[in-house]
């Protein structure tokens, strides 16, 4: 008897799932923080504007590709975009849906095993009477390793998306997402409650929540015709939908090919964005202004939201006293915690596709595989975090490869494959009728929107690769200490870069060997 | 608030709310299809 064929338990299940990929910790972290960087309220009109012309067109591409792959057994880009064209050479772009997975997973792990940590810590009463100085401190201790807690946190953290990932897809992610994703909208309510009840005068607040929410909500109309501001929405959208990563293909390949994907992408996407736009504009900046005052969180934004989710926020829960400021602790870092097992799941099911599809290991080995391969490459992001290797992975694997990839693939689904043959992918088994002015979007505007995207970050990219800015520091400083700790940090980041550049030829090799197996085994290539 | 911060707050919340809403709506309100799916529950339930 044949062993039943993996598949999802049910609908909401995979919906939940897929919400979930895409629901990260830059929903809460990295969404309000670009708001108020770039216009305030009015950012929401070119982000909105980028959801719908890029990121709506990217999800229906995306799920009809995997799901299109799936009928001919194909769970990871590489032999997916094989099946979509003769030449040879797609499967080596497809490398990318592998390379970015393992790269970001490697990281990402990392940042998700803080929330776990924070949560212990929130539970522990470690924050407990600390200034907000000592609770910042707190961040700058755990990640230069003065103790061997992070590297205890980070593996169980590993060895929990392991286990879960070993359990197959309905049997652990799916479950997973199930208990997490609700969880995370109840934690996510409540604290927005509480931000925007917050009183100025009350608990230490200096400002009322409301103060927060009218900071990040006025418009600023005159940014509106900024490019920086208009790339800063499509890389918004990017990040926040998981597109141009090769997880969206994954899920969707386990779809069988007259069941509906267009409602599914529909109310996936726009289930992230409920968490993005509603609930993550309601807890970090309203809380953090009126404890702070506008000024000093303008200036703390400044880095990002990173700081200010984990060096600040702890200490502003504190305020609110005895229980409550532990149960915010706990559902501040378990929405994060949520938010990221349920993206870093979906990060090791394309490679466990792919060694299952072109190996035939079970899953288990798969699995643990993963784990492995994830913990040997995110050993520098964690031993070397202050040398700049986990910005690093996040720049090149979490931001340039997707863009790249998501590039290539519109191009390939639209005009290479073919646009009407992509409709009807799209269209087939479809539970809404998707407006035919998508068919125009996705064959013209969608590729000029990546494209530009792609042209607006190349300077950026040239800087980095130049180092340019390692550089302005050395000339700024005299100190022959700082001189030195610069150059350090610039040997880390370029050993950061030729590792990733290794990484990617190893899969690309990998591919190669599967290629020629399946050609050997007279299995379908393209 | 400011007028112009609830009004862009508002019409953006209420429409991304509800268009939410209403695509899961849609989801749990389609019946399974009668032929074999895609998910494993629906094939459990007509044993």
């Amino acid at each position: 008897m044949s062993k039943k064929a993996e598949s999802w338990g049910s609908r909401v299940g995979l919906i939940l799932a897929m919400a979930g990929n895409a629901v990260g910790l830059g929903n809460f972290l990295r969404f309000p923080v670009q708001a108020v960087q770039n216009g305030g309220g009015a950012f929401i009109i070119p982000y909105l504007v980028c959801f719908l012309l890029m990121g709506i067109p990217l999800l229906f591409v995306e799920w009809s590709m995997g799901r299109f792959g799936g009928k001919n057994g194909h769970h990871s880009t590489p032999f997916i975009l094989d099946s979509m064209d003769k030449r040879k050479f797609w499967k080596y772009i497809g490398v990318f849906g592998i390379f970015t997975n393992v790269a970001v997973a490697s990281y990402y792990c990392y940042l998700e095993s803080w929330t776990l940590s924070w949560v212990w810590h929130s539970i522990s009463g470690s924050f407990s009477g600390q200034t907000q100085e000592q609770v910042a401190g707190f961040f700058g201790d755990y990640v230069s390793l003065t103790t061997i807690e992070p590297i205890i946190f980070w593996i169980i953290c590993l060895l929990l998306n392991t286990w879960i990932l070993s359990k197959g897809l309905s049997g652990g992610v799916e479950k997973v997402a199930k208990i997490g994703m609700p969880l995370l909208i109840i934690f996510g309510v409540f604290l927005a409650y509480k931000a925007i009840t917050l009183k100025a005068g009350e608990e230490g607040a200096i400002l009322d929540g409301i103060a927060g929410l009218n900071f990040l909500w006025t418009p600023q109309f005159d940014t509106i015709w900024s490019a920086k501001v208009w790339l800063a929405a499509a890389g918004q959208i990017f990040f926040t939908l998981s597109v141009g990563m090769g997880s969206i293909h994954c899920y969707a390949s386990y779809v069988k090919s007259k069941d509906d994907i267009a409602l599914n992408a529909m109310s996936a996407g726009f289930m992230n964005e409920f968490v993005e736009v509603v609930l993550g504009s309601a807890i970090l900046i309203p809380i953090a202004i009126g404890y702070l005052g506008i000024d000093k969180v303008v200036e703390m934004t400044a880095s990002g939201g990173l700081g200010l989710g984990f060096k600040t926020l702890p200490f502003l829960f504190e305020q609110w006293g005895g229980f409550l400021a532990v149960f915010a602790g706990v559902a501040w870092f378990g929405l994060l915690f949520f938010a990221g097992i349920t993206s870093s799941l979906a990060m090791g099911t394309p490679v466990m596709g792919f060694l299952k599809d072109e190996f035939g290991w079970k899953t288990q080995k798969a699995a643990w595989t993963f784990g492995l391969v994830v913990f040997l490459l995110g050993l520098p992001t964690v031993l070397f975090f202050n040398y700049g290797v986990f910005d690093e992975y996040d720049y090149w694997a979490g931001t340039v490869s997707l863009v790249v990839f998501a590039l290539i693939e519109i191009i390939l689904f639209a005009w290479v494959f073919g646009m009407d043959k992509g409709w009807k992918e799209i269209m087939d088994g479809a539970d809404i009728k998707v407006p035919s002015i998508y068919k125009f979007i996705i064959k013209y505007v969608t590729p000029i929107f990546l494209g530009s995207v792609f042209i607006g970050s190349l300077p950026g990219i040239w800087d980095k690769i130049t180092n340019k800015e390692i550089y302005q520091k050395i000339a700024e400083t005299t100190d022959p200490k700082v001189i030195e700790e610069l150059n350090t940090q610039m040997t880390f980041v370029n050993g950061s870069r030729i590792g990733l550049l290794l990484l990617w030829i190893a899969i690309a090799y990998l591919v190669y060997v599967a290629y020629k197996k399946r050609i050997k085994e007279g299995r379908f290539t393209s | 608030m400011n007028t112009s911060a609830l009004i862009t707050m508002i019409t953006t919340e209420v429409i991304i709310t509800a268009v939410t809403f209403y695509f899961f709506w849609r989801v749990l309100k389609t019946p399974p299809r009668p032929e074999e799916d895609s998910y494993s529950d629906n094939d459990e339930e007509e044993r």
